[in-house]
C-alpha cells in the first residue's frame, strides 16, 4: 500500500512537473524528397539545402514570407558612398552555445565563404573590402556601385568565430581532404530552431532555441520538429495519408487530388519561382543534331517563331501540369519584375507557324533532337513530350533525349554545350532579373562568365550593353525600364521559348498552417499546429 | 582442404578486382559528379579545378590504380555528396540492410519450406492450388508495385503498420537494431514481406518439385513397405533429402536479399546501404557507388565460399581424391 501511494506521489509530481508541458508539446513531423547535403551553410548553393538550414542558422537580412527583405542580424543598413554599404548588427543576438554574435563573426563568415571549397562564393561577388568599424558595424566595399548588393543574403548564414575554429571548422569542407569537417554534421548558428540529434538520409530532430532573439515575435508554437527524408514519392503520399507525418513536399502532380479528397489532408498551391523554357541553339553554323547540314535552322527568326506558335503552353497546363503552372511569356517570374504584366506570350497558331516555316523554306519540316532531363523539374520529361508531339503538328520530327539529370546537366552545360534543341529551368538566386540576363541571355563569353547558361549562344550586342549598365544603375525606375527594353529584344528576336512557372505543391494536414514562399524554402518559424 | 579454400580465396580476390574493374569502367557513363556537387552559380573554372582536385580529369586506368591502392588498405574515400568517409557511411547504414535481409530470410523459409511440403504432398487439394496461384503474384509483380500495395492497404487504409522507416532502434555501440523495440518490429514487417515475397516462392515451388521427385523414390517405397506412418515417411526422410538443395539456394539467395534489397529500402524510405546507393547513383557519387559494389560482391564472395565450404562438408564425394570425384561424376 505504501508503495501504491509513493508511486502516485512520484508520478503526481511528475505531472506536475512535466505534466503542462507535455500537454502542449508540438511535435511536427515532415518530410521532404531528400535530405540537406550538409550542415555546413557554405557547402553547397542549392535551394533544399539552405532552405533547411535557414531555420537553424540566419544571415544580415531574411526574406518574408512574400519575399520582401526584412531586417536581419543586421537591425538596418544605408550606402554611405555608392561603392560603400554599411551594416548596423542587432546587438545582444547570441549563437546557440552562448557566444555573443558581432562585427568580428561577420568579417569571419566572409573569409570562409569566400574560401576554397565555398560553393557560395558568389554571394560576395564583387566586393573589394569589408571593414570592421566597431564591434557593431561593418563596412562593405564594393568595385562598383551594386544596387542587390544584399538580395541573396538572406542565405549567407553567419557563423560564430569562436566555435568554428574551436572546432577546426574554419574553412568549408573539401572532398579531397578526406577527413570530416565538423561543421558538416554539427551546427551553431542564431536561429529559431537547434539541432538535436541528426542521422543523414534518415531523421533530424531540431528543438527551438529558447534565446532567439526574435522569440518575442515568434508565430510558430512548435517544441518539437522531426524531419525524415523519404525518397519514394509514393511513399511519401502514403506517409501523409496515414497520419504518420504532418506535412511534405514536393506533392506529386497526379497525386494532387488523392490528397485533396484525404478526410485531413490538402495541398497548398502555389507559384514557383522558377522559369521553365526551351532553349535552341542559334550559335553553330550547323545542328549538331538535326537532318539539315550546312546551315542551322535556328538562326532563322521565323523558324524559331514558328516554334514558338507550335507549342501550346495552356495545354500543357491543363493535360501535363494539372493546372499546376502559370504560362510565362518572359524569362523571369512576374513576381520578381515590376513591369512583367506588359508582356504576353505569342498566341499559339498552328497555320501562321507552318506558314512560318514554309517561308523560311522548311515546308517539310525537319528533323532535331531534343534533350530533356527526367527528374529535374515538375514533369520535366513530359512536357518534352507533349512538345514533340505538337511540334509534329508543323512537321518538325523531335528526337528526344531524355535523361537523369546527371547525364542531362553533364551534356548540355557549358563547356559542352552539347544540344541543339533543349528544356531548362532557372530560378534567379538574387531575386533579380540581372541574374537571368547576365547568366541565360548575355552572349557567353568564357572569362567573365557572362552567358554560362546560355547554352544556344544566343546573342545581341545591345543587350549584352543593358545587362552592363543594369548592374550598376542604383535608380530603381531607370534600372526597371532597362531591364523592359532589354526583356523587349530578346523577346522580339524569340530568343527563348519561355513555357510557365512551375507550380508549388505542398501537402499538410488539415490542423498545420504555414506560410508557403514561392522560392520554395520552408521556413518552420512560420508553422503552427493547431 | 585447406588448398581448397585457399584456391577459392585467390578466385575471390580475383573476382572483387574485376567488379571493380568493370563498376569502375561504368562510371565514365553515369554523369559528371561535379555538376551535382556544387550549385548552378559556380564558375566554370572552380568547377574544372574541383575535377582536377577530385582526379577526375586522369585517365580512367589512372584512377582505377588509386581506387585500388586505397582499397586495398580498406580506405574508400570521402562521399562526394555528403562530404563523410564512406567506410563510416556503410557501416552506418549496414545494420539496417542485413536485419532487413535475416528477417526476410527467415519469413520466406518458415513460410515457404511448410508451404512447399504441402503443396507436395496434396498435389490436386483446393489449397495446394490456391498457394500455387498466388505464389505466381510474388514472382511475377515488381517488388516496388508490392510493396506499395502493402503500404496502401496496411498504412493507408487500415493504419496498422507504419509506410516507412526503421522505427525505434536501439544503438548497441555502433550497431543499430530494430529489433529491441514494437515499434522496430512493426517496421519491419512490410519491407520484409516485400523483398522476401519473392524467395518464398521461389523456396516453396522448390521444396514442392523436390518433394514431388523424392515420394517417387525407391527408398520412399521401402520405407512405406516397411510400414512407417507418414508423418516418419514425409518428415523423417523426404523433407530431410529435399532440404540440400534448399539449403543451397537460400544461402546464395541471402547475397541477393541483401543486394536487391536495394528498390524495397527506397520504398519504405529503409535507411540502409541500398538506398544510400540509389541516392549515390542519382547524384554521381563515385565513392559510395564503388565501395558499395565491392562490398556487395564480398558478401557474394564470402556466401558462396561458405556454400561451397558446406558442399565439402555435406557432399561425401567431394572429400576422396579429385581423380576418383570426377571418376564418380
Amino acid at each position: 500500500m505504501r508503495k501504491t501511494l509513493l508511486a502516485a506521489a512520484t508520478a503526481a509530481a511528475f505531472l506536475g512537473a512535466f505534466g503542462a508541458s507535455t500537454a502542449d508539446a508540438k511535435t511536427f513531423k515532415w518530410a521532404f524528397q531528400g535530405d540537406a547535403q550538409s550542415l555546413d551553410p557554405y557547402s553547397l548553393n542549392e535551394t533544399f539545402t539552405l532552405g533547411f538550414l535557414g531555420n537553424i542558422y540566419e544571415g544580415l537580412i531574411r526574406r518574408g514570407p512574400e519575399l520582401d527583405i526584412q531586417p536581419g542580424l543586421a537591425e538596418r543598413w544605408e550606402i554611405v558612398e555608392p561603392t560603400r554599404w554599411r551594416f548596423y548588427l542587432r546587438e545582444g543576438v547570441k549563437f546557440h552555445n552562448g557566444n555573443d554574435f558581432n562585427a568580428d563573426d561577420v568579417l569571419f563568415s566572409a573569409a570562409r565563404v569566400a574560401a576554397d571549397g565555398s560553393d557560395l562564393k558568389t554571394r560576395l561577388a564583387g566586393v573589394v573590402d569589408i571593414v570592421k568599424v566597431d564591434d557593431y558595424t561593418v563596412d562593405f566595399v564594393t568595385e562598383a556601385p551594386n544596387p542587390i548588393l544584399h538580395y541573396e543574403w538572406a542565405t549567407w548564414y553567419m557563423m560564430d568565430k569562436e566555435w568554428s575554429e574551436a572546432n577546426g571548422a574554419q574553412a568549408p569542407t573539401d572532398v579531397t581532404g578526406g577527413t570530416e569537417n565538423f561543421a558538416t554534421r554539427n551546427a551553431n548558428g542564431t536561429g529559431p530552431f537547434m539541432i538535436q540529434s541528426r542521422e543523414t538520409d534518415v531523421k533530424t530532430v531540431m528543438v527551438p532555441y529558447d534565446g532567439w532573439w526574435d522569440a518575442a515575435n515568434k508565430q510558430h508554437n512548435l517544441t518539437e520538429v522531426v524531419f525524415t527524408p523519404i525518397g519514394s514519392a509514393a511513399t511519401r503520399v502514403a506517409a501523409l495519408l496515414s497520419g504518420e507525418i504532418d506535412m511534405m513536399y514536393p506533392v506529386p502532380v497526379q497525386d494532387m487530388d488523392r490528397i485533396n479528397s484525404g478526410s485531413d489532408t490538402e495541398v497548398l498551391a502555389g507559384p514557383e519561382l522558377r522559369t521553365i523554357f526551351l532553349g535552341m541553339d542559334q550559335e553553330r553554323d550547323e545542328l549538331l543534331y538535326s537532318n539539315i547540314k550546312g546551315k542551322n535552322p535556328f538562326k532563322d527568326i521565323r523558324v524559331r517563331e514558328a516554334f514558338y506558335r507550335a507549342i501550346d503552353v495552356d495545354l500543357i497546363k491543363a493535360k501535363v501540369m494539372r493546372g499546376l503552372s502559370t504560362p510565362s511569356a518572359i524569362m523571369i517570374s512576374p513576381f520578381l519584375f515590376a513591369y512583367a504584366d506588359e508582356f504576353t506570350r505569342l498566341e499559339t497558331d498552328i497555320d501562321q507557324a507552318k506558314a512560318l516555316m514554309a517561308d523560311a523554306g522548311y515546308a517539310d519540316g525537319f528533323e532535331v533532337t531534343m534533350d530533356c532531363p527526367n527528374n529535374r523539374y515538375v514533369n520535366d520529361e513530359a512536357i518534352c513530350q507533349a512538345v514533340v508531339a505538337m511540334l509534329a503538328r508543323i512537321n518538325v520530327k523531335v528526337n528526344l533525349l531524355a535523361q537523369p539529370k546527371a547525364q542531362y546537366f553533364a551534356k548540355v552545360l557549358a563547356p559542352k554545350r552539347d544540344t541543339s534543341f533543349y528544356l531548362l529551368g532557372w530560378t534567379p538566386g538574387s531575386f533579380d532579373s540581372w541574374n537571368v540576363m547576365f547568366n541565360l541571355i548575355s552572349t557567353p563569353d568564357a572569362d567573365s562568365g557572362r552567358g554560362k547558361f546560355n547554352l544556344g549562344g544566343y546573342s545581341n550586342a545591345e543587350f549584352d550593353a543593358l545587362t552592363e549598365k543594369v548592374l550598376s544603375e542604383t535608380d530603381a525606375d531607370k534600372r526597371n525600364a532597362m531591364i523592359r527594353d532589354a526583356y523587349t529584344i530578346l523577346h522580339n528576336e524569340r530568343g527563348y521559348i519561355p513555357l510557365h512557372q512551375q507550380g508549388l505543391a505542398w501537402g499538410k494536414r488539415g490542423n498545420i498552417s504555414l506560410a508557403q514562399r514561392a522560392d520554395n524554402q520552408f521556413m518552420l518559424y512560420y508553422v503552427t499546429v493547431n | 582442404m585447406v588448398a581448397f579454400i585457399l584456391r577459392r580465396l585467390i578466385q575471390s580476390l580475383f573476382v572483387m578486382f574485376f567488379v571493380a574493374l568493370v563498376s569502375f569502367s561504368m562510371f565514365r557513363f553515369v554523369g559528371d559528379p561535379v555538376h551535382q556537387m556544387v550549385g548552378i552559380e559556380t564558375s566554370l573554372e572552380e568547377r574544372e579545378a574541383l575535377r582536377e582536385k577530385l582526379g577526375l580529369r586522369d585517365p580512367v586506368i589512372v584512377q582505377f590504380g588509386n581506387y585500388i591502392a586505397k582499397a586495398a588498405v580498406l580506405e574508400f574515400g570521402v562521399s562526394y555528396q555528403h562530404k563523410r568517409p564512406v567506410a563510416e557511411m556503410l557501416a552506418e547504414r549496414m545494420p539496417a540492410t542485413l536485419e532487413l535481409a535475416l528477417v526476410s530470410a527467415v519469413f520466406s523459409l518458415l513460410i515457404g519450406v511448410p508451404m512447399g511440403v504441402y503443396t507436395g504432398l496434396n498435389r490436386d487439394g483446393f489449397f495446394s492450388k490456391m498457394f500455387l496461384s498466388i505464389s505466381l503474384v510474388g514472382i511475377s509483380l515488381p517488388t516496388f508495385l508490392i510493396g506499395i500495395l502493402l503500404i496502401f492497404v496496411f498504412s493507408v487504409q487500415l493504419n496498422w503498420l507504419p509506410s516507412f522507416g526503421r522505427g525505434g532502434v536501439v544503438d548497441l555501440g555502433g550497431w543499430t537494431t530494430s529489433f529491441l523495440t514494437v515499434d522496430g518490429w512493426k517496421s519491419l514487417i512490410l519491407p520484409s514481406i516485400t523483398l522476401g515475397l519473392f524467395q518464398l516462392t521461389l523456396i516453396m515451388r522448390l521444396v514442392r518439385s523436390e518433394m514431388l521427385e523424392v515420394l517417387r523414390t525407391d527408398y520412399i517405397k521401402f520405407a512405406r513397405a516397411r510400414g512407417l506412418s507418414n508423418r516418419a515417411v514425409h518428415f523423417g526422410h523426404a523433407l530431410k533429402n529435399t532440404l540440400v538443395p534448399v539449403i543451397t539456394i537460400t544461402g546464395l539467395q541471402l547475397g541477393s536479399i541483401i543486394a536487391f534489397a536495394i528498390i524495397t529500402e527506397t520504398v519504405f524510405q529503409w535507411p540502409g546501404m541500398g538506398q544510400m546507393f540509389l541516392q549515390a547513383v542519382t547524384t554521381v557519387d563515385i565513392p559510395i557507388m564503388a565501395a558499395y559494389l565491392m562490398l556487395i560482391a564480398f558478401f557474394f564472395v564470402v556466401i558462396n565460399l561458405i556454400v561451397d565450404m558446406l558442399y565439402y562438408v555435406v557432399d561425401p564425394r567431394l572429400r576422396v581424391d579429385t581423380g576418383k570425384a570426377t571418376g564418380h561424376g
